[in-house]
Protein backbone atom coordinates (compact mmCIF):
# COMPACT_ATOMS: atom_id res chain seq x y z
CA UNK A 1 0.00 0.00 0.00
CA UNK A 2 2.28 2.98 -1.28
CA UNK A 3 1.10 6.18 -0.05
CA UNK A 4 2.31 8.01 -3.72
CA UNK A 5 0.58 5.64 -6.41
CA UNK A 6 -2.84 7.07 -6.96
CA UNK A 7 -5.76 4.98 -5.85
CA UNK A 8 -8.55 6.97 -8.09
CA UNK A 9 -7.13 8.04 -11.25
CA UNK A 10 -8.91 10.77 -13.21
CA UNK A 11 -7.31 11.10 -16.75
CA UNK A 12 -9.01 14.02 -19.50
CA UNK A 13 -11.91 13.09 -18.23
CA UNK A 14 -14.89 15.98 -19.79
CA UNK A 15 -18.66 15.88 -19.66
CA UNK A 16 -20.95 17.71 -22.39
CA UNK A 17 -24.31 17.64 -21.90
CA UNK A 18 -26.48 18.34 -25.23
CA UNK A 19 -30.28 18.87 -24.80
CA UNK A 20 -32.21 19.27 -27.70
CA UNK A 21 -33.34 23.01 -27.27
CA UNK A 22 -30.45 24.36 -25.12
CA UNK A 23 -26.90 24.83 -26.69
CA UNK A 24 -24.12 22.09 -25.57
CA UNK A 25 -23.51 22.28 -21.84
CA UNK A 26 -19.47 21.52 -21.09
CA UNK A 27 -19.65 20.34 -17.55
CA UNK A 28 -16.64 19.44 -17.44
CA UNK A 29 -13.37 19.70 -19.26
CA UNK A 30 -10.50 17.79 -19.61
CA UNK A 31 -10.19 17.18 -15.62
CA UNK A 32 -7.16 15.74 -14.38
CA UNK A 33 -6.93 14.56 -10.91
CA UNK A 34 -5.47 11.99 -8.73
CA UNK A 35 -6.71 10.75 -5.44
CA UNK A 36 -4.50 9.30 -3.07
CA UNK A 37 -5.40 6.06 -0.65
CA UNK A 38 -6.50 7.46 2.66
CA UNK A 39 -7.16 10.80 1.52
CA UNK A 40 -9.87 13.11 2.34
CA UNK A 41 -10.21 15.28 -0.82
CA UNK A 42 -13.10 18.09 -0.94
CA UNK A 43 -14.11 19.29 -4.35
CA UNK A 44 -14.98 23.31 -3.90
CA UNK A 45 -16.74 25.55 -6.61
CA UNK A 46 -19.62 27.88 -7.17
CA UNK A 47 -23.07 26.29 -7.78
CA UNK A 48 -23.27 24.51 -11.22
CA UNK A 49 -19.41 24.13 -11.65
CA UNK A 50 -19.80 20.40 -12.09
CA UNK A 51 -18.38 18.95 -8.64
CA UNK A 52 -21.76 16.37 -8.90
CA UNK A 53 -21.15 15.58 -12.31
CA UNK A 54 -17.59 14.61 -11.37
CA UNK A 55 -18.65 12.89 -8.38
CA UNK A 56 -21.39 10.99 -10.53
CA UNK A 57 -18.37 10.25 -12.50
CA UNK A 58 -16.49 8.27 -10.10
CA UNK A 59 -19.35 6.93 -8.77
CA UNK A 60 -20.26 5.45 -12.18
CA UNK A 61 -23.94 7.20 -12.77
CA UNK A 62 -22.57 8.55 -15.90
CA UNK A 63 -19.91 7.76 -18.15
CA UNK A 64 -17.68 10.59 -18.97
CA UNK A 65 -17.89 12.31 -22.87
CA UNK A 66 -14.07 11.43 -22.92
CA UNK A 67 -11.42 10.82 -20.65
CA UNK A 68 -10.95 7.86 -18.10
CA UNK A 69 -11.68 6.80 -14.61
CA UNK A 70 -9.41 4.11 -12.60
CA UNK A 71 -9.82 2.84 -9.17
CA UNK A 72 -6.89 1.00 -8.12
CA UNK A 73 -6.44 0.28 -11.43
CA UNK A 74 -9.93 -1.23 -12.77
CA UNK A 75 -11.89 1.16 -14.97
CA UNK A 76 -15.03 2.45 -14.05
CA UNK A 77 -18.06 1.20 -15.86
CA UNK A 78 -20.92 0.60 -13.57
CA UNK A 79 -21.87 1.74 -9.89
CA UNK A 80 -21.10 -0.25 -7.51
CA UNK A 81 -20.99 -0.94 -3.85
CA UNK A 82 -16.84 -0.09 -3.28
CA UNK A 83 -17.56 3.19 -3.87
CA UNK A 84 -20.41 3.95 -1.23
CA UNK A 85 -21.85 7.43 -2.09
CA UNK A 86 -24.06 9.77 0.60
CA UNK A 87 -26.50 11.93 -1.36
CA UNK A 88 -27.37 15.39 -0.79
CA UNK A 89 -30.45 14.98 -0.43
CA UNK A 90 -29.80 11.73 2.15
CA UNK A 91 -31.73 9.35 -0.47
CA UNK A 92 -32.84 6.61 2.01
CA UNK A 93 -35.62 4.13 1.09
CA UNK A 94 -38.64 5.89 2.34
CA UNK A 95 -40.32 2.27 2.26
CA UNK A 96 -37.77 0.95 4.81
CA UNK A 97 -36.90 1.79 8.56
CA UNK A 98 -33.66 2.52 9.72
CA UNK A 99 -32.55 -0.73 10.20
CA UNK A 100 -33.39 -2.21 6.64
CA UNK A 101 -31.80 1.21 5.46
CA UNK A 102 -28.66 -0.03 6.42
CA UNK A 103 -28.75 -3.73 6.16
CA UNK A 104 -30.08 -3.62 2.75
CA UNK A 105 -26.54 -3.65 0.99
CA UNK A 106 -25.34 -6.29 3.23
CA UNK A 107 -28.59 -8.26 2.98
CA UNK A 108 -28.90 -8.11 -0.99
CA UNK A 109 -25.52 -9.59 -1.03
CA UNK A 110 -26.54 -12.38 0.58
CA UNK A 111 -24.37 -11.95 3.50
CA UNK A 112 -25.61 -14.09 6.62
CA UNK A 113 -28.23 -13.53 9.27
CA UNK A 114 -25.67 -13.12 12.20
CA UNK A 115 -23.20 -11.10 10.06
CA UNK A 116 -26.02 -8.21 9.23
CA UNK A 117 -27.05 -8.26 13.08
CA UNK A 118 -23.63 -7.77 14.26
CA UNK A 119 -23.27 -5.15 12.06
CA UNK A 120 -25.95 -3.35 12.38
CA UNK A 121 -25.69 -3.19 15.84
CA UNK A 122 -22.11 -2.11 15.93
CA UNK A 123 -23.09 0.84 13.08
CA UNK A 124 -26.38 1.50 15.12
CA UNK A 125 -24.53 2.20 18.36
CA UNK A 126 -21.86 4.25 16.36
CA UNK A 127 -23.84 6.83 14.93
CA UNK A 128 -26.36 6.98 17.68
CA UNK A 129 -29.05 5.47 16.03
CA UNK A 130 -30.14 3.13 18.59
CA UNK A 131 -33.56 4.22 20.37
CA UNK A 132 -34.31 4.62 16.00
CA UNK A 133 -33.93 1.75 14.80
CA UNK A 134 -37.47 0.92 13.47
CA UNK A 135 -38.62 4.35 12.61
CA UNK A 136 -39.28 5.19 8.78
CA UNK A 137 -37.26 7.88 7.09
CA UNK A 138 -40.16 10.38 7.27
CA UNK A 139 -40.21 10.15 10.81
CA UNK A 140 -36.17 11.29 10.93
CA UNK A 141 -34.62 14.71 11.39
CA UNK A 142 -32.13 15.58 8.58
CA UNK A 143 -28.94 15.00 10.95
CA UNK A 144 -30.29 11.84 11.97
CA UNK A 145 -30.76 10.72 7.84
CA UNK A 146 -27.82 11.79 7.13
CA UNK A 147 -26.07 9.54 9.69
CA UNK A 148 -28.59 6.85 8.42
CA UNK A 149 -27.47 7.44 4.89
CA UNK A 150 -23.58 7.26 6.46
CA UNK A 151 -24.53 4.09 8.27
CA UNK A 152 -25.53 2.40 4.56
CA UNK A 153 -22.51 2.83 2.91
CA UNK A 154 -20.30 1.85 6.04
CA UNK A 155 -22.37 -1.35 6.01
CA UNK A 156 -20.71 -2.55 3.06
CA UNK A 157 -16.88 -1.70 4.10
CA UNK A 158 -16.59 0.50 0.91
CA UNK A 159 -13.11 1.54 0.91
CA UNK A 160 -14.28 4.73 -1.10
CA UNK A 161 -16.93 7.35 0.52
CA UNK A 162 -18.27 9.63 -1.95
CA UNK A 163 -20.24 12.65 -0.79
CA UNK A 164 -22.21 15.13 -2.39
CA UNK A 165 -22.64 18.06 -0.26
CA UNK A 166 -24.02 16.39 2.57
CA UNK A 167 -24.24 18.39 5.24
CA UNK A 168 -25.54 21.00 2.96
CA UNK A 169 -29.33 21.33 4.37
CA UNK A 170 -28.35 20.97 7.80
CA UNK A 171 -28.16 23.66 10.61
CA UNK A 172 -24.76 24.66 12.25
CA UNK A 173 -24.57 22.62 15.22
CA UNK A 174 -25.79 19.40 13.80
CA UNK A 175 -23.24 20.20 10.65
CA UNK A 176 -20.46 20.08 13.19
CA UNK A 177 -20.75 17.10 15.42
CA UNK A 178 -21.18 15.01 12.13
CA UNK A 179 -18.11 16.62 10.66
CA UNK A 180 -16.13 15.45 13.47
CA UNK A 181 -18.19 12.09 13.52
CA UNK A 182 -17.27 12.00 9.53
CA UNK A 183 -13.62 12.42 10.35
CA UNK A 184 -13.23 9.84 13.42
CA UNK A 185 -14.85 7.15 10.84
CA UNK A 186 -12.38 8.12 8.36
CA UNK A 187 -9.25 7.94 10.64
CA UNK A 188 -10.58 4.25 12.18
CA UNK A 189 -11.84 2.66 8.99
CA UNK A 190 -8.77 4.44 6.53
CA UNK A 191 -11.64 5.65 3.99
CA UNK A 192 -10.62 7.26 1.23
CA UNK A 193 -13.08 10.48 1.02
CA UNK A 194 -14.10 12.35 -2.06
CA UNK A 195 -16.14 14.84 -0.29
CA UNK A 196 -18.04 17.99 -2.15
CA UNK A 197 -18.77 21.08 -0.67
CA UNK A 198 -19.03 24.82 -1.38
CA UNK A 199 -18.30 25.80 2.22
CA UNK A 200 -14.82 27.22 2.27
CA UNK A 201 -14.71 26.42 5.75
CA UNK A 202 -16.20 23.19 5.69
CA UNK A 203 -13.37 22.05 3.35
CA UNK A 204 -10.19 23.43 5.47
CA UNK A 205 -11.92 21.39 8.53
CA UNK A 206 -12.08 18.43 7.03
CA UNK A 207 -9.57 18.00 3.80
CA UNK A 208 -6.15 17.12 3.58
CA UNK A 209 -6.48 18.61 0.18
CA UNK A 210 -8.99 20.80 -1.45
CA UNK A 211 -9.56 21.27 -5.18
CA UNK A 212 -11.07 24.35 -6.47
CA UNK A 213 -13.32 24.25 -9.27
CA UNK A 214 -13.90 26.74 -12.56
CA UNK A 215 -17.85 27.12 -13.93
CA UNK A 216 -18.26 26.48 -17.67
CA UNK A 217 -16.64 25.00 -18.54
CA UNK A 218 -15.50 23.32 -15.35
CA UNK A 219 -11.92 22.47 -14.74
CA UNK A 220 -9.00 22.68 -11.83
CA UNK A 221 -8.04 25.96 -10.82
CA UNK A 222 -6.47 25.42 -8.22
CA UNK A 223 -5.03 22.59 -5.45
CA UNK A 224 -4.32 23.49 -1.95
CA UNK A 225 -3.05 21.12 0.30
CA UNK A 226 -4.15 21.72 4.09
CA UNK A 227 -1.17 20.23 6.46
CA UNK A 228 -2.63 21.06 9.17
CA UNK A 229 -2.78 18.95 12.30
CA UNK A 230 -6.37 17.43 13.79
CA UNK A 231 -8.93 18.53 15.35
CA UNK A 232 -8.26 21.89 13.52
CA UNK A 233 -9.48 25.19 15.17
CA UNK A 234 -11.11 27.35 12.83
CA UNK A 235 -10.22 30.04 15.13
CA UNK A 236 -6.52 30.04 14.83
CA UNK A 237 -4.10 31.95 12.43
CA UNK A 238 -3.59 29.05 10.29
CA UNK A 239 -7.06 27.83 9.58
CA UNK A 240 -7.70 31.38 8.70
CA UNK A 241 -5.14 32.25 6.24
CA UNK A 242 -5.89 28.97 4.56
CA UNK A 243 -9.27 30.15 4.19
CA UNK A 244 -8.81 33.48 3.10
CA UNK A 245 -6.74 32.21 0.01
CA UNK A 246 -9.14 29.36 -0.53
CA UNK A 247 -12.09 32.23 -0.53
CA UNK A 248 -9.66 34.38 -3.00
CA UNK A 249 -9.56 31.38 -5.47
CA UNK A 250 -13.39 30.76 -5.32
CA UNK A 251 -13.92 34.62 -5.73
CA UNK A 252 -11.66 35.41 -8.53
CA UNK A 253 -13.56 32.33 -10.19
CA UNK A 254 -17.06 33.54 -9.23
CA UNK A 255 -16.26 36.83 -10.42
CA UNK A 256 -14.75 35.81 -13.90
CA UNK A 257 -18.36 34.08 -14.08
CA UNK A 258 -20.20 36.98 -13.38
CA UNK A 259 -18.04 38.92 -15.78
CA UNK A 260 -19.04 36.20 -17.98
CA UNK A 261 -22.53 36.44 -17.80
CA UNK A 262 -22.82 40.37 -18.40
CA UNK A 263 -20.73 39.89 -21.59
CA UNK A 264 -22.47 36.56 -22.49
CA UNK A 265 -26.52 38.90 -22.07
CA UNK A 266 -24.79 41.80 -23.78
CA UNK A 267 -23.94 39.70 -26.91
CA UNK A 268 -27.57 37.85 -26.62
CA UNK A 269 -29.87 41.22 -26.57
CA UNK B 1 -63.26 11.46 25.68
CA UNK B 2 -66.27 10.92 24.61
CA UNK B 3 -68.47 14.02 24.29
CA UNK B 4 -65.66 15.58 21.56
CA UNK B 5 -66.24 12.35 19.22
CA UNK B 6 -69.90 13.37 19.63
CA UNK B 7 -69.97 16.79 18.82
CA UNK B 8 -67.96 16.29 15.67
CA UNK B 9 -70.41 13.70 14.54
CA UNK B 10 -73.56 15.67 15.42
CA UNK B 11 -73.36 18.69 12.71
CA UNK B 12 -72.80 15.81 9.90
CA UNK B 13 -76.12 14.33 11.07
CA UNK B 14 -78.38 17.32 10.86
CA UNK B 15 -79.00 17.13 6.93
CA UNK B 16 -79.53 13.99 6.60
CA UNK B 17 -82.32 13.61 9.59
CA UNK B 18 -83.72 16.81 7.79
CA UNK B 19 -84.03 15.24 4.55
CA UNK B 20 -85.27 11.81 6.18
CA UNK B 21 -88.02 13.85 8.03
CA UNK B 22 -89.07 15.83 5.10
CA UNK B 23 -89.18 12.61 3.05
CA UNK B 24 -91.38 10.58 5.52
CA UNK B 25 -93.59 13.65 5.92
CA UNK B 26 -94.00 13.47 2.09
CA UNK B 27 -94.53 10.21 1.75
CA UNK B 28 -97.43 10.10 4.55
CA UNK B 29 -99.13 13.66 3.19
CA UNK B 30 -100.34 11.09 0.48
CA UNK B 31 -98.99 14.05 -2.02
CA UNK B 32 -97.36 10.97 -3.80
CA UNK B 33 -98.07 7.00 -4.08
CA UNK B 34 -96.34 4.81 -1.79
CA UNK B 35 -95.50 3.06 -4.89
CA UNK B 36 -93.80 5.68 -6.39
CA UNK B 37 -92.05 6.57 -2.90
CA UNK B 38 -92.33 4.49 -0.04
CA UNK B 39 -91.92 6.32 3.45
CA UNK B 40 -88.09 5.92 4.90
CA UNK B 41 -90.21 3.33 8.06
CA UNK B 42 -91.70 0.99 5.09
CA UNK B 43 -87.95 0.92 3.73
CA UNK B 44 -86.59 0.38 7.08
CA UNK B 45 -89.47 -2.45 7.59
CA UNK B 46 -88.28 -4.28 4.34
CA UNK B 47 -84.35 -3.51 4.54
CA UNK B 48 -84.49 -5.77 7.72
CA UNK B 49 -86.76 -8.29 6.54
CA UNK B 50 -84.49 -8.11 3.44
CA UNK B 51 -81.99 -9.18 5.55
CA UNK B 52 -83.53 -11.73 8.02
CA UNK B 53 -84.03 -15.54 7.72
CA UNK B 54 -86.87 -16.36 5.66
CA UNK B 55 -88.08 -19.40 7.48
CA UNK B 56 -87.89 -19.50 11.37
CA UNK B 57 -84.89 -21.50 13.25
CA UNK B 58 -85.36 -24.85 12.99
CA UNK B 59 -82.35 -26.61 14.83
CA UNK B 60 -82.71 -29.69 12.89
CA UNK B 61 -82.11 -28.34 9.58
CA UNK B 62 -79.26 -26.02 10.27
CA UNK B 63 -77.14 -24.76 12.79
CA UNK B 64 -77.95 -21.30 14.47
CA UNK B 65 -75.14 -19.31 12.56
CA UNK B 66 -76.37 -20.55 9.25
CA UNK B 67 -79.36 -19.78 9.59
CA UNK B 68 -79.04 -16.25 10.61
CA UNK B 69 -77.17 -15.77 7.95
CA UNK B 70 -79.69 -17.10 5.30
CA UNK B 71 -81.30 -14.02 4.66
CA UNK B 72 -81.90 -12.91 0.98
CA UNK B 73 -79.90 -9.92 1.53
CA UNK B 74 -76.51 -11.42 2.84
CA UNK B 75 -76.68 -14.01 -0.04
CA UNK B 76 -76.91 -11.26 -2.88
CA UNK B 77 -74.50 -9.10 -1.12
CA UNK B 78 -72.24 -12.18 -0.99
CA UNK B 79 -72.62 -12.97 -4.92
CA UNK B 80 -71.85 -9.35 -5.73
CA UNK B 81 -68.42 -9.06 -3.51
CA UNK B 82 -67.50 -12.63 -5.04
CA UNK B 83 -67.67 -11.47 -8.29
CA UNK B 84 -66.13 -8.15 -7.42
CA UNK B 85 -63.10 -9.85 -5.56
CA UNK B 86 -62.48 -12.30 -8.53
CA UNK B 87 -62.90 -9.98 -11.47
CA UNK B 88 -60.50 -7.74 -9.11
CA UNK B 89 -58.02 -10.04 -8.30
CA UNK B 90 -57.65 -10.93 -12.21
CA UNK B 91 -57.41 -7.74 -13.44
CA UNK B 92 -54.25 -6.95 -10.54
CA UNK B 93 -52.86 -10.20 -11.19
CA UNK B 94 -53.10 -9.20 -15.35
CA UNK B 95 -52.40 -5.58 -14.48
CA UNK B 96 -49.53 -5.33 -12.14
CA UNK B 97 -46.66 -7.24 -14.12
CA UNK B 98 -47.63 -6.14 -17.58
CA UNK B 99 -47.81 -2.67 -16.05
CA UNK B 100 -44.24 -2.91 -14.34
CA UNK B 101 -42.95 -4.05 -17.44
CA UNK B 102 -44.35 -0.89 -19.80
CA UNK B 103 -43.38 1.32 -16.87
CA UNK B 104 -39.50 0.04 -16.70
CA UNK B 105 -38.55 -0.68 -20.39
CA UNK B 106 -39.27 1.62 -22.86
CA UNK B 107 -39.57 -1.37 -25.77
CA UNK B 108 -42.52 -3.21 -23.84
CA UNK B 109 -43.84 0.01 -23.36
CA UNK B 110 -43.77 0.61 -27.03
CA UNK B 111 -44.76 -2.50 -28.00
CA UNK B 112 -47.83 -2.97 -25.86
CA UNK B 113 -49.03 1.16 -25.57
CA UNK B 114 -50.68 1.45 -29.04
CA UNK B 115 -52.88 -1.46 -27.96
CA UNK B 116 -53.83 0.05 -24.34
CA UNK B 117 -54.56 3.44 -25.53
CA UNK B 118 -56.97 2.08 -28.25
CA UNK B 119 -59.06 0.13 -25.35
CA UNK B 120 -58.84 1.94 -22.69
CA UNK B 121 -61.42 4.63 -23.50
CA UNK B 122 -64.31 2.11 -24.05
CA UNK B 123 -65.99 1.79 -21.48
CA UNK B 124 -66.57 -1.84 -19.46
CA UNK B 125 -69.87 -1.79 -20.05
CA UNK B 126 -69.85 -1.50 -23.88
CA UNK B 127 -68.16 -4.82 -23.28
CA UNK B 128 -71.80 -6.48 -22.27
CA UNK B 129 -72.73 -7.41 -26.05
CA UNK B 130 -69.28 -9.33 -26.37
CA UNK B 131 -69.01 -10.50 -23.07
CA UNK B 132 -72.44 -12.35 -23.37
CA UNK B 133 -71.70 -13.90 -26.80
CA UNK B 134 -68.33 -14.90 -26.16
CA UNK B 135 -69.50 -16.40 -22.16
CA UNK B 136 -73.29 -16.66 -22.45
CA UNK B 137 -75.07 -15.95 -19.01
CA UNK B 138 -73.75 -16.42 -15.44
CA UNK B 139 -70.90 -15.61 -13.56
CA UNK B 140 -68.00 -16.14 -16.14
CA UNK B 141 -69.38 -13.05 -18.40
CA UNK B 142 -69.69 -10.73 -15.24
CA UNK B 143 -65.95 -11.65 -13.80
CA UNK B 144 -64.88 -10.33 -17.51
CA UNK B 145 -66.87 -6.94 -17.23
CA UNK B 146 -65.32 -6.60 -14.32
CA UNK B 147 -61.50 -7.65 -14.70
CA UNK B 148 -61.68 -5.39 -17.60
CA UNK B 149 -62.72 -2.60 -15.34
CA UNK B 150 -60.12 -3.15 -12.73
CA UNK B 151 -57.47 -3.87 -15.40
CA UNK B 152 -57.08 -0.31 -16.77
CA UNK B 153 -56.75 1.81 -13.54
CA UNK B 154 -54.77 -0.20 -12.13
CA UNK B 155 -52.53 -0.49 -15.25
CA UNK B 156 -52.03 3.04 -15.89
CA UNK B 157 -51.51 3.56 -12.84
CA UNK B 158 -48.76 1.23 -11.94
CA UNK B 159 -46.95 2.52 -15.53
CA UNK B 160 -46.78 5.91 -14.48
CA UNK B 161 -45.75 4.61 -10.46
CA UNK B 162 -42.81 3.03 -11.85
CA UNK B 163 -41.95 5.99 -14.62
CA UNK B 164 -42.22 8.42 -11.64
CA UNK B 165 -39.61 6.47 -9.18
CA UNK B 166 -36.60 8.92 -8.44
CA UNK B 167 -33.97 8.51 -9.89
CA UNK B 168 -32.36 8.46 -6.89
CA UNK B 169 -33.28 5.59 -5.25
CA UNK B 170 -32.01 3.45 -8.20
CA UNK B 171 -28.53 5.53 -8.07
CA UNK B 172 -28.45 4.55 -4.42
CA UNK B 173 -29.50 0.65 -4.78
CA UNK B 174 -27.42 0.36 -7.95
CA UNK B 175 -24.04 1.91 -5.99
CA UNK B 176 -25.19 -0.37 -2.77
CA UNK B 177 -24.94 -3.30 -5.33
CA UNK B 178 -28.31 -4.19 -6.59
CA UNK B 179 -28.98 -6.03 -9.75
CA UNK B 180 -31.79 -5.95 -11.90
CA UNK B 181 -33.64 -8.34 -9.76
CA UNK B 182 -33.32 -6.56 -7.09
CA UNK B 183 -34.01 -2.87 -8.19
CA UNK B 184 -37.14 -4.06 -9.84
CA UNK B 185 -38.55 -5.80 -6.32
CA UNK B 186 -36.97 -4.25 -3.89
CA UNK B 187 -36.83 -0.38 -5.16
CA UNK B 188 -39.15 0.50 -8.44
CA UNK B 189 -42.16 -1.60 -7.12
CA UNK B 190 -42.53 -0.40 -3.46
CA UNK B 191 -41.91 3.22 -4.68
CA UNK B 192 -44.36 2.80 -6.73
CA UNK B 193 -46.87 1.77 -4.45
CA UNK B 194 -48.40 4.78 -3.63
CA UNK B 195 -49.33 5.37 -7.43
CA UNK B 196 -50.20 1.19 -7.77
CA UNK B 197 -52.66 1.36 -4.51
CA UNK B 198 -54.45 4.56 -5.78
CA UNK B 199 -55.25 2.84 -8.97
CA UNK B 200 -56.40 -0.22 -6.97
CA UNK B 201 -58.47 1.69 -5.80
CA UNK B 202 -59.63 3.24 -8.45
CA UNK B 203 -60.21 -0.02 -10.18
CA UNK B 204 -62.15 -0.98 -6.91
CA UNK B 205 -64.69 1.24 -7.56
CA UNK B 206 -65.25 0.57 -11.13
CA UNK B 207 -65.46 -3.26 -10.37
CA UNK B 208 -68.27 -2.33 -8.12
CA UNK B 209 -69.67 -0.37 -10.47
CA UNK B 210 -69.96 -3.33 -13.42
CA UNK B 211 -70.80 -5.87 -10.89
CA UNK B 212 -73.98 -3.88 -10.49
CA UNK B 213 -75.07 -3.04 -14.25
CA UNK B 214 -73.67 -6.98 -15.08
CA UNK B 215 -75.97 -8.31 -12.40
CA UNK B 216 -78.62 -6.55 -14.26
CA UNK B 217 -77.77 -7.66 -17.33
CA UNK B 218 -76.04 -11.51 -17.37
CA UNK B 219 -77.07 -13.27 -14.06
CA UNK B 220 -79.35 -14.36 -11.74
CA UNK B 221 -78.13 -13.11 -8.54
CA UNK B 222 -76.48 -10.19 -6.49
CA UNK B 223 -77.48 -6.65 -5.32
CA UNK B 224 -77.96 -5.56 -9.03
CA UNK B 225 -80.05 -8.08 -10.13
CA UNK B 226 -82.39 -8.24 -6.85
CA UNK B 227 -83.56 -4.22 -7.69
CA UNK B 228 -84.14 -4.73 -11.42
CA UNK B 229 -86.32 -8.09 -10.11
CA UNK B 230 -88.06 -5.58 -7.21
CA UNK B 231 -89.00 -2.98 -10.04
CA UNK B 232 -90.59 -5.58 -11.72
CA UNK B 233 -92.35 -6.62 -8.79
CA UNK B 234 -93.16 -2.62 -8.44
CA UNK B 235 -91.80 -2.77 -4.94
CA UNK B 236 -89.48 0.52 -4.68
CA UNK B 237 -89.45 -0.29 -0.91
CA UNK B 238 -87.04 -3.26 -1.78
CA UNK B 239 -85.49 -1.70 -4.94
CA UNK B 240 -84.39 1.91 -2.39
CA UNK B 241 -83.36 -0.86 0.38
CA UNK B 242 -81.40 -2.96 -2.05
CA UNK B 243 -79.78 0.38 -3.29
CA UNK B 244 -78.80 1.08 0.44
CA UNK B 245 -77.06 -2.49 0.63
CA UNK B 246 -75.41 -2.07 -2.45
CA UNK B 247 -74.20 1.60 -0.69
CA UNK B 248 -73.35 0.13 2.07
CA UNK B 249 -71.44 -2.53 0.74
CA UNK B 250 -69.29 0.10 -1.38
CA UNK B 251 -68.87 2.07 1.96
CA UNK B 252 -67.59 -0.91 3.53
CA UNK B 253 -65.14 -1.94 0.15
CA UNK B 254 -63.84 1.72 0.02
CA UNK B 255 -62.85 2.09 3.72
CA UNK B 256 -61.21 -1.15 3.96
CA UNK B 257 -59.39 -0.42 0.59
CA UNK B 258 -58.17 2.78 1.89
CA UNK B 259 -57.49 0.73 5.39
CA UNK B 260 -55.24 -0.97 3.67
CA UNK B 261 -53.67 1.69 1.87
CA UNK B 262 -52.61 3.44 4.85
CA UNK B 263 -51.59 0.33 6.07
CA UNK B 264 -49.46 -0.37 3.50
CA UNK B 265 -48.16 3.18 3.14
CA UNK B 266 -47.39 3.75 6.72
CA UNK B 267 -43.76 4.87 5.73
CA UNK B 268 -45.16 7.56 3.32
CA UNK B 269 -44.78 11.16 3.96
CA UNK B 270 -48.25 13.10 4.14
CA UNK B 271 -50.14 9.79 5.63
CA UNK B 272 -49.28 10.71 8.97
CA UNK B 273 -52.50 12.74 9.77
CA UNK B 274 -55.37 10.23 8.76
N1 LIG C 1 -28.26 16.00 -17.17
C1 LIG C 1 -27.83 17.23 -17.50
N2 LIG C 1 -28.20 17.80 -18.67
C2 LIG C 1 -27.78 19.04 -19.02
N3 LIG C 1 -27.00 19.80 -18.25
C3 LIG C 1 -26.59 19.30 -17.06
C4 LIG C 1 -27.00 18.00 -16.62
N4 LIG C 1 -26.45 17.77 -15.40
C5 LIG C 1 -25.75 18.88 -15.10
N5 LIG C 1 -25.82 19.80 -16.09
C6 LIG C 1 -25.14 21.10 -16.12
O1 LIG C 1 -23.79 20.85 -15.86
C7 LIG C 1 -23.26 21.84 -14.98
C8 LIG C 1 -22.66 21.18 -13.78
O2 LIG C 1 -23.68 20.62 -12.97
P1 LIG C 1 -23.41 19.97 -11.55
O3 LIG C 1 -24.69 19.46 -11.04
O4 LIG C 1 -22.29 19.02 -11.66
O5 LIG C 1 -22.96 21.24 -10.70
P2 LIG C 1 -22.53 21.33 -9.16
O6 LIG C 1 -21.19 21.89 -9.12
O7 LIG C 1 -22.76 20.03 -8.49
O8 LIG C 1 -23.56 22.40 -8.63
P3 LIG C 1 -24.30 22.49 -7.20
O9 LIG C 1 -23.30 23.05 -6.23
O10 LIG C 1 -25.40 23.44 -7.45
O11 LIG C 1 -24.76 21.13 -6.85
C9 LIG C 1 -24.39 22.77 -14.63
O12 LIG C 1 -24.23 23.93 -15.38
C10 LIG C 1 -25.63 22.04 -15.04
O13 LIG C 1 -26.58 22.94 -15.54
MG1 LIG D 1 -24.16 19.34 -7.04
Amino acid sequence: MSFATPYINIRGVSQIFRSEHQKEVIALDNINLNVRRGEFLCLLGPSGCGKSTLLNAIAGFTLPSAGSITVDGRAIHAPGPDRGMVFQEYALFPWMTVEKNISFGLEIQGATKTAIREKLDMLLTMLQLRDFRERYPKDLSGGMRQRVAIARVLALDSPIMLMDEPFGALDALTRHNLQDELLRIWAEFKKTIVFVTHSIEESVYLADRTVVMTYRPGTIKQEVHIVLPRPRDPASIEFNRIETELAQWVMEEQYRHQQDEIKGSGKTH
Amino acid sequence: MKSPKLLTWLPGAIVPCVLLAVWQAVAVSGIVSPLILPSPLAVAKKWIEYLSPYEPFDPRRSGYLAWLISGELLHDAYASLRRVVSGFVIGAVLALPLGLFMGASEQVYKLFNPLVQLLRPIPPIAFIPLAILWFGLGDPPAIFLITIGAFFPILMNTIAGVRHVDAIYIRAAESLGANRWVLFRRIMLPAASPYILAGARIGMGTAFIVVIVAEMIAVNSGLGYRILEAREFFWSDKIIAGMITIGLLGLAIDTGMSQLNNWLLKWHRGLEQR
